[in-house]
């Protein structure tokens, strides 16, 4: 609740909170269907219908109701980028995690697998590997997984090896605290803070590369929706139907733009260096 | 005469709002040419602060001169108000005028720069100097300060050269402009005793050559007798007192002044020694070490083989009875930290026995030597409550947090002086002195025979030194428990040791009763460090500047160090033969 706060006192968490607040709840009722129409309905005689109070973002080529597919393509979106950073942060902790903590020839070899997967633009490996498993809605959050993996790894493995040396660590050894205690109870916890950060950062590029995905036809396939699908289906259509292109277009915008203001305060909040300032 | 500089009703304040935040309030003082005040206080007392507005780079650290005047006489004669003047006309005093050392050489220099180029900065930027003459005026500032080799060292970079060398360099770079006024913030601070009488004495000369006015800022008042004319006490940013040194120390008037000199530890050459312990003939020690040594392989390159080693301790034996406190004193790179992290099994020895009376310490997780660290800050987990910070060396021991334990927890906190709601805050909420009282307490609680003290004592400001020192005292005397004491300090030293070991070069040089060692010491290494020792008791005592280096440990591979051969000077006092 103190952390609730926090983030609604802070200047660019207000916005950002409010604006993931939001975007989490219309996720959820586009993933439960609880849309003003069914996604795939196609109501013939409304093709192409400007927005109105039937059709509150008007309707598509098919007749169908872009808000709600725009709710069921916002829900796909986050289903996508929550799993797909939920799997980086875990494989990223643990490859952080042991790296700092054996060191040697394991830290090398998992750091130089991670400077290889990040010489790539993230975009394009992410083509890479669904060029190799086929498209679809689970390849692509493996691929997204596999993307952002060595930016956890990184940003574990950093103050991991800083915390190591701390002498808490030395007293935790001084006492014989196994492996295990040690790494959670010392190392992993000190790390909550930038990982809370990055996890936040992480889900708006990872909503950014699902919808770039789709846009290219490699991700969510059609008839299910997802705004990067919505995006490329608009394109010829930009000049008769410009609702089309701009209701998805400004959802992705915003909803980046929510979790990075979020993922600034946050940063702003945890940090104990600006702690004192913002509170 | 007008004083050089003069300094009415100071006050100064930090953040968005200085007045409700005044940090030094309201302080005055005057310093005639030639003069050096020492001021004096503990940290948080805005000794360094008042000393920052002097050349007003206070300002830079977010802090705001409210009220006062700082009136100084510039080289021309002419009376300028610090507080009043602009940032153009300061940065010609800061240097020229006004120069000024910190505490930390290692971090005061530019890394990547020569020596030679920061110092020339200053001629170029006060004088005006060019190429050879800014290289020549270099040299000879790095002449005046005793470096020896001064020409070829103007080409070393910072890491080259030890914290005492860069020292010299800072206070070379300092006087560089041949200023007025120096103004020294715990200039010793971060260096070795020795090392610290070195640059003392070193100030104490330059001081008489150019007849220079200093202020000299720091926290121990036994450190000001051999060089201060004037002492200021600061606490919580008021000058509780002020005067001649006589004065101040012989009579002093303020009972802040009298406590700093009763209360905080200082070296009185074995008088003050404890005697509250005596050997019996026929018991178990309750820690026996035998030939250890502990060496790190210098790496060489890929292909290559290993180059030699570090030697950082060598053949060290002692043996500790319970209820006994063993000192392990010697300066940094001596091998005493390593010494007592080998015996915790946190470096592993290359060889050696250690032996408690439960039997033969195979690993680090014999519960009969516990550790308390230097770093009160950094050796408790910050996201841990206090009550899992206590728990930890049970569950790390195989037992489980019951009842009992809480009830143990709360038993220890309260007897190491802690309020009884400590179990439920986090180590952020307490001060330095308390939460090192919080270590002591978690070493405690597997109820240890040995308690490991790595300078635990010497990251805490000196009248909270003494209150910890005492309750270790009373500690062990309760628990009957045997320290092992590593320090570098050793007015600290005298007041809990009853035996010391003297540890040169990774190697025991000297080692006995307390008393007999300080008093009477017989290595000439152990005669360096105790005469290095400040004290109130040595006014004006000259120092003779000796630029002796410790030996590299570093030896090609296989080297064995030659069977020592020591001397007896006393029932329980014996030294190392020296060539």
């Amino acid at each position: 609740m103190c952390m609730l706060r926090a983030i609604f006192s802070h200047p660019s968490g207000r916005i950002g909170g409010t604006i993931v607040l939001i975007y989490v709840v219309v996720a959820l009722l586009g993933l439960f269907d609880l849309t003003p129409h069914y996604p795939l309905q196609q109501y013939r005689i409304d093709r192409l219908h400007a927005p109105s109070v039937v059709y509150w973002m008007g309707t598509d080529l098919f007749g169908r109701d872009v808000a709600s597919r725009l709710m069921k393509g916002v829900g796909q979106s986050f289903l996508v980028g929550v799993s797909a950073v939920a799997l980086a942060t875990i494989a990223g902790t643990i490859l952080g995690l042991t790296a700092a903590w054996f060191g040697k020839l394991w830290d090398g070899l998992v750091m130089r697998i991670m400077d290889v997967l990040l010489a790539f633009p993230a975009i394009l490996l992410a083509l890479l590997i669904i060029a190799i498993a086929g498209p679809g809605t689970w390849t692509s959050v493996a691929a997204i997984a596999i993307v952002y993996t060595p930016i956890f790894t990184r940003v574990v493995r950093g103050p991991a090896l800083s915390i190591k040396s701390r002498e808490f660590v030395d007293a935790a050894r001084t006492f014989g605290s196994s492996k295990s205690y040690i790494l959670t109870r010392h190392l992993l916890l000190n790390l909550v803070a930038p990982l809370t950060v990055q996890v936040t950062l992480a889900l708006a590029w990872s909503l950014l590369t699902e919808a770039g995905l789709s846009f290219l036809g490699l991700g969510t396939q059609p008839p299910a929706s997802s705004l990067g699908l919505m995006l490329a289906d608009s394109r010829n259509l930009m000049e008769t139907a410009p609702w089309l292109l701009i209701f998805p277009a400004v959802a992705i915008m915003i909803s980046i733009l929510g979790f990075n203001l979020l993922g600034d305060a946050l940063r702003d909040i945890l940090d104990p260096k600006t702690r004192s300032r913002t509170a | 005469m007008t004083p050089l500089l003069s300094v009415k009703d100071l006050r100064v304040g930090f953040g968005r709002d200085p007045a409700k935040n005044e940090i030094v309030k309201g302080v005055s003082f005057d310093l005639a040419a030639g003069e050096t005040m020492a001021i004096v206080g503990e940290s948080g007392s805005g000794k360094s602060v008042t000393a920052l507005s002097i050349n007003r780079l206070v300002d830079f650290g977010g802090g705001k001169i409210i009220g006062g005047s700082i009136k100084l006489t510039r080289a021309d004669g002419n009376v300028l108000d610090i507080t009043q003047a602009k940032e153009p006309v300061l940065e010609k005093i800061r240097g020229s005028e006004i120069g000024m050392i910190f505490q930390e050489p290692m971090t005061s220099l530019n890394p990547v720069l020569s020596i030679g180029t920061q110092i020339e900065e200053s001629f170029r930027l006060h004088r005006g100097l060019t190429g050879k003459q800014a290289t020549a005026a270099a040299k000879d500032a790095l002449d005046r300060v005793r470096i020896p080799d001064a020409a070829r060292r103007l080409k070393y970079a910072p890491n080259q050269l030890s914290g005492g060398m860069l020292q010299r360099v800072m206070i070379a770079t300092a006087l560089a402009c041949n200023p007025r006024l120096l103004i020294a913030d715990e200039p010793t601070t971060a260096l070795d005793v020795t090392v610290q009488a070195q640059i003392m004495a070193l100030l104490g000369e330059l001081k008489r050559e150019t007849g220079m006015a200093m202020i000299f800022i720091t926290h121990d008042i036994g450190l000001v007798a051999g060089i201060a004319d004037q002492i200021m006490v600061m606490q919580a940013g008021q000058a509780v007192e002020q005067g001649t040194l006589g004065e101040v120390l012989d009579q002093p008037q303020h009972p802040y002044t009298q406590h700093l000199l009763s209360a905080v530890p200082h070296f009185e050459s074995g008088r003050a020694a404890r005697t509250d312990f005596s050997r019996k003939a026929k018991e178990t020690p309750a820690l026996d070490v035998d030939g250890l040594v502990v060496r790190f392989k210098v790496k060489g390159s890929m292909f290559s083989r290993a180059q030699g080693s570090v030697h950082a301790v060598e053949n060290v034996g002692f043996d500790l009875m319970p209820g006994e406190t063993l000192a392990i004193v010697g300066e940094s790179g001596s091998g005493k930290s390593t010494t007592a992290r080998a015996i915790l099994g946190l470096v592993k020895p290359t060889r050696g026995r250690f032996a408690t009376h439960m039997g033969s310490i195979t690993d680090a997780t014999d519960p009969a030597t516990q550790m308390v660290f230097q770093n009160p800050y950094a050796s408790l987990n910050p996201r841990l409550r206090i009550d899992s910070i206590l728990a930890e060396p049970v569950i790390a021991a195989g037992g489980r947090v019951t009842n009992e334990t809480r009830d143990k927890m709360k038993a220890l906190l309260k007897r190491v002086g802690l309020p009884e709601d400590s179990l439920e805050r986090y180590p952020h909420q307490f001060s330095g002195g308390q939460r090192q009282r919080l270590c002591i307490a978690r070493a405690l609680m597997l109820n240890p025979s040995v308690v490991v003290l790595d300078e635990a004592v010497s990251a805490l400001d000196v009248s909270v030194q003494a209150k910890v020192l005492e309750l270790l005292v009373d500690l062990q005397k309760e628990y009957g428990l045997a320290y092992l004491f590593v320090s570098h300090d050793m007015a600290v030293v005298e007041r809990i040791a009853h035996r010391i070991a003297v540890l040169y070069a990774g190697q025991i040089v000297e080692i006995g009763d307390a008393a007999s060692v300080l008093s009477n010491p017989q290595h000439s290494y152990t005669k360096r460090l105790i005469s290095a020792v400040p004290s109130i008791d040595r006014r004006n005592q000259h120092f003779e500047i000796d630029t002796r280096q410790v030996p590299s440990l570093v030896r090609p591979p296989g080297f064995e160090p030659p069977e020592a051969q020591w001397r007896e000077f006393g029932p329980d006092h014996r030294a190392r033969a020296e060539a």
